[in-house]
């Protein structure tokens, strides 16, 4: 690696002081300090020593966690559309094409999502003379992950400009972040281009092909929500629905699996499970967020049962973990250390709160069937109020220890 | 009442060095300086002495003209070869060459059946003084201050700290007479903090008119400033003491010998030297002979003090007032190609994140360097500074009140219980590689000067 050294080294004068690409000089560090770590050293007074982590790592090990959601939407998203037009049945039948199908449409998303953000990145970095933040190499995953794998790309670009800018930037980048910044370009394209992002008829890719007969593209959310409407028991509404991809699409274990229509990386609790053992095991997530998430929503869900006004509130609470994006959600977006409540009490109460009102969402309002979006936005908001008051708690020991 | 408390946040840096309990035969250092910046708080320092005068140890070297009564004391006998200034005539360091045998400046014995203020006047001229802190602040005691508590923490658990049951043996006498003079000091108790975690070595067993409490668990159960936290919080307004066990041992030996004996033993460690061992030497004393030629590589950093709180010194510099440790490690300016992304079990990380493998070899010791391990960054990593500070203290959001220099919010979430070395473990593990004990520096700067 020494000739990369050593380019670095002989084009460093142009970008620093006084070089001809001064302004550039941010743009050259993060390529830099991509390739190399620094050689700074620590300081003369304080650590002399200092933990062999920093904020790539962290970033790095958040996308790591990423990529069997990744990997299985891939797949998926061939399957789903394989399944739509009649010509497989069985899950690993023409798995070549279906990983094709897959690739053809979700990589250029995150492609898209990475250079759009990035851009925009670059661009503050450079006017704002401030280090590119590593908080992207996340966000431009995630975004590719919530959105369906028919979304035109010119709007994935759109909404990472919109929520890297507005969610990021103007609060001075990552860390100064209220809202999560994935989560604002979902909702981004919900509420400026709902008919892309909503219904039934985008979740699968059917290319040129015709669907075959009796083809219904419903999430198992919008099924649940109508047998609530019908009044009939949302399980069976479930196991009946569109038997014309299999009996057993909307099965408990199929949900979990994640081989249903949705969002790209959303699909499987099983896949976002095994990204929080990662992120839990790596300790980069809290696991309190993700726990207290889950409790939350099935508490919810319990709660529900005893009012059960219609079916979708009896429904058993376990379907809302494996239902639409709630998994994906707690595990990926709740966690997000800079938008969500920074005390460890608050963690709790935070999570608990995203899981209960995913739930209420689903279940009272037919606009907004994904739940999880607008319940980690409404929660990113409240973090700090939460933590206004742990910290307040604490503030409060500490005086009333001095009057004892 | 003696206290058990058993802490479980914190983490240990396991380093390689580790001074061997012996005392190795190095030829001692020939100078020694006092360094004004040592003493955190010193704020118009006013020097005594001209280059050529003779001294000997216990002769009045520097006082602080906001603090007069206290004096700065010669540790050794000789001739004051330099004094060094800086930018704007800052002064750095009073140089003394020894002589070959200490003479000792002699004021008497001291009668601890006195009043306290006549105690406290006494030992203020002594030269043992410094060793006296006051916290909130962290900075030298005034004589004329009354603590509500004096606190000895009788063991260092910061990396390759030395162990004071080796380095004070054999002066039980000496530190019982100095946490008698404390006592008197005191409208409080004199606390005595023992490592619960094994036998109570022989110089602090059997010691009378303290109270004796056990601390265990990882760094930082020996920071006095936690101890405290467990045992008598900082309220605003409240005044305690502390002192460091050397610093009890010198207080004695005043007391009862009527000198300033300024010897002491200090631990030299860390990976690069060939013989970590420990030396008898006198405070400020030049690290050159203890560490030229005991050198296993070329390009080190010197530290003196530990790896946490220390200060980067060189090869020709002098060992800090309140430190008792000397730690040499790699200088760590290189580049790494892909230095974030390569798994490492070498590097010593308190984090798991992907490809940092050192928890998986908890016994194992690390060579670590100076580098940086990256830039700084905005706060994104939530929950680590709580989990290695076992205190009731929210540290970032005491940091960003800090930044944000914030009075109210600072007094309001602990800024009076910590000083720097309270929170350097946050600064060890921080993502984001905040400056903090510069921070809390700055904030009780901040506080106290307002």
């Amino acid at each position: 690696m020494k000739f990369l050294r050593d380019l670095m080294d002989k084009q460093r004068p142009l970008f620093e002081k006084g070089g001809k690409l001064e302004s550039l000089y941010y743009a050259f560090e993060a390529g830099e300090t991509f390739l190399f770590s620094p050689n700074h050293t620590t300081g003369i007074k304080g650590a002399q020593v200092k933990d062999a982590i920093d904020l790539k790592r962290m970033m790095i090990t958040v996308v790591i966690a990423m990529i069997p959601c990744l990997l299985f939407g891939i797949y998926n998203t061939g399957h789903q559309s394989l399944l739509a037009t009649g010509q497989t049945a069985g899950l690993w039948e023409n798995f070549g094409d279906k990983a094709l199908i897959g690739l053809q449409l979700v990589l250029p998303i995150v492609i898209v999502a990475y250079a759009a953000g990035g851009l925009v990145e670059a661009t503050f970095a450079v006017i704002r003379k401030h280090p590119i933040n590593e908080g992207f190499l996340v966000t431009g995953m995630l975004i590719p992950l919530v959105v369906p794998a028919t979304t035109p790309l010119w709007q994935v670009a759109l909404a990472t400009v919109f929520a890297v800018v507005i969610a990021k930037e103007v609060f001075g980048g990552t860390g100064m972040n209220i809202l999560n910044v994935a989560m604002t370009a979902r909702a981004f394209l919900y509420f400026a281009y709902p008919a892309q992002i909503s219904g039934d008829q985008v979740w699968t890719y059917l290319g040129e092909k015709a669907a075959v007969d009796g083809f219904s593209g419903a999430t198992a959310l919008a099924v649940a929500y109508n047998a609530g409407v019908d009044g009939v028991p949302v399980v069976d509404a479930l196991a009946t629905h569109n038997t014309a991809l299999g009996a057993d699409l909307f099965s408990f274990s199929n949900l979990f699996m994640g081989w249903i229509p949705g969002s790209i990386g959303e699909t499987s609790t099983l896949m976002a499970l095994i990204g929080a053992a990662i992120l839990i095991g790596t300790g980069v997530a809290s696991w309190k967020i993700i726990v207290s998430g889950f409790g939350g929503a099935y508490l919810m869900g319990l709660l529900l049962n005893v009012l059960a006004v219609n079916e979708y509130m009896a429904m058993p609470p376990q379907y809302h973990w494996v239902m639409g994006g709630l998994a994906f959600g707690i595990v990926f977006m709740a966690t997000d250390p800079v938008s969500a409540a920074q005390t460890e009490t608050g963690k709790w109460i935070y999570g608990l709160l995203i899981g209960m009102f995913t739930v209420i969402i689903r279940v009272t309002n037919p606009a907004y069937p994904e739940g999880i979006m607008l319940a980690v936005l409404f929660m990113n908001v409240f973090a700090p109020l939460i933590d206004y008051y742990v910290v307040k708690a604490n503030k409060t020991r500490r005086l009333q220890r001095a009057t004892v | 009442m003696s206290k058990i408390v058993k802490l479980k946040k914190g983490f240990d840096i396991r380093l390689a060095g580790k001074a061997s309990q012996e005392i190795a035969n190095f030829a001692n250092a020939q100078t020694f300086a006092i360094k004004p910046t040592d003493f955190i708080g010193l704020q118009r320092p006013k020097v005594l002495v001209n280059e050529g005068d003779t001294v000997k140890a216990g002769t009045p070297i520097l006082i602080d003209k906001a603090l007069d009564q206290v004096i700065y004391a010669s540790p050794v006998s000789g001739e004051v070869v330099e004094i060094k200034r800086g930018d704007r005539r800052k002064l750095l360091e009073i140089k003394i060459l020894a002589d070959s045998s200490i003479a000792f400046e002699s004021f008497g014995k001291i009668d601890l059946n006195q009043d306290r203020d006549g105690l406290a006047t006494k030992l203020a001229s002594t030269g043992v003084w410094p060793n006296i802190i006051q916290r909130p602040f962290g900075i030298v005691a005034n004589p004329t201050d009354t603590p509500k508590g004096i606190f000895v923490s009788a063991f260092d658990t910061h990396p390759l700290a030395p162990d004071y049951g080796f380095t004070l043996q054999g002066e039980e006498k000496y530190f019982q007479a100095g946490i008698d003079a404390l006592a008197k000091l005191t409208s409080g108790k004199v606390h005595l903090n023992v490592d619960g975690s094994k036998p109570v070595p022989g110089v602090f067993s059997g010691i009378k008119n303290a109270q004796i409490n056990q601390f265990s668990g990882p760094h930082p159960a020996g920071n006095v400033g936690v101890q405290i936290h467990h045992l008598d919080p900082i309220n605003k307004g409240d005044l305690v003491w502390t002192v460091n066990p050397t610093g009890v041992v010198q207080i004695g030996k005043a007391v009862l010998e009527g000198v300033y004996d300024a010897s002491k033993v200090i631990a030299l460690t860390g990976s690069e030297l060939t013989k970590a061992a420990y030396v008898k030497t006198f405070s400020g004393a030049n690290v050159s002979t203890f560490v030229k030629g005991n050198l296993n590589s070329g390009h080190v950093r010197v530290i003196s003090g530990n790896v946490l709180t220390g200060e980067k010194i060189n090869l020709e510099g002098f060992i800090g007032f309140y430190h008792n440790q000397i730690t040499v490690i790699p200088e760590g300016d290189y580049y790494e190609f892909l230095g974030w992304a390569k798994p490492t079990t070498s590097k010593l990380s308190y984090h798991r994140a992907l490809g940092l493998l050192s928890f998986l070899t908890p016994k194992k010791e690390f060579v670590l360097d100076s580098n940086a391990r990256g830039e700084e960054r905005a706060f994104v990593q939530t929950g680590v500074f709580e989990s290695v500070t076992p205190m009731d203290i929210l540290p970032v959001y005491l940091l960003k009140a800090i930044m944000a220099e914030d009075f109210d919010e600072m007094e309001e979430l602990g800024i009076y219980e910590i000083v720097e070395e309270d929170l350097a473990l946050c600064e060890f593990v921080d993502v984001s590689k905040h400056p903090v004990q510069e921070l809390v520096r700055k904030g009780i700067e901040l506080i106290q000067y307002s």
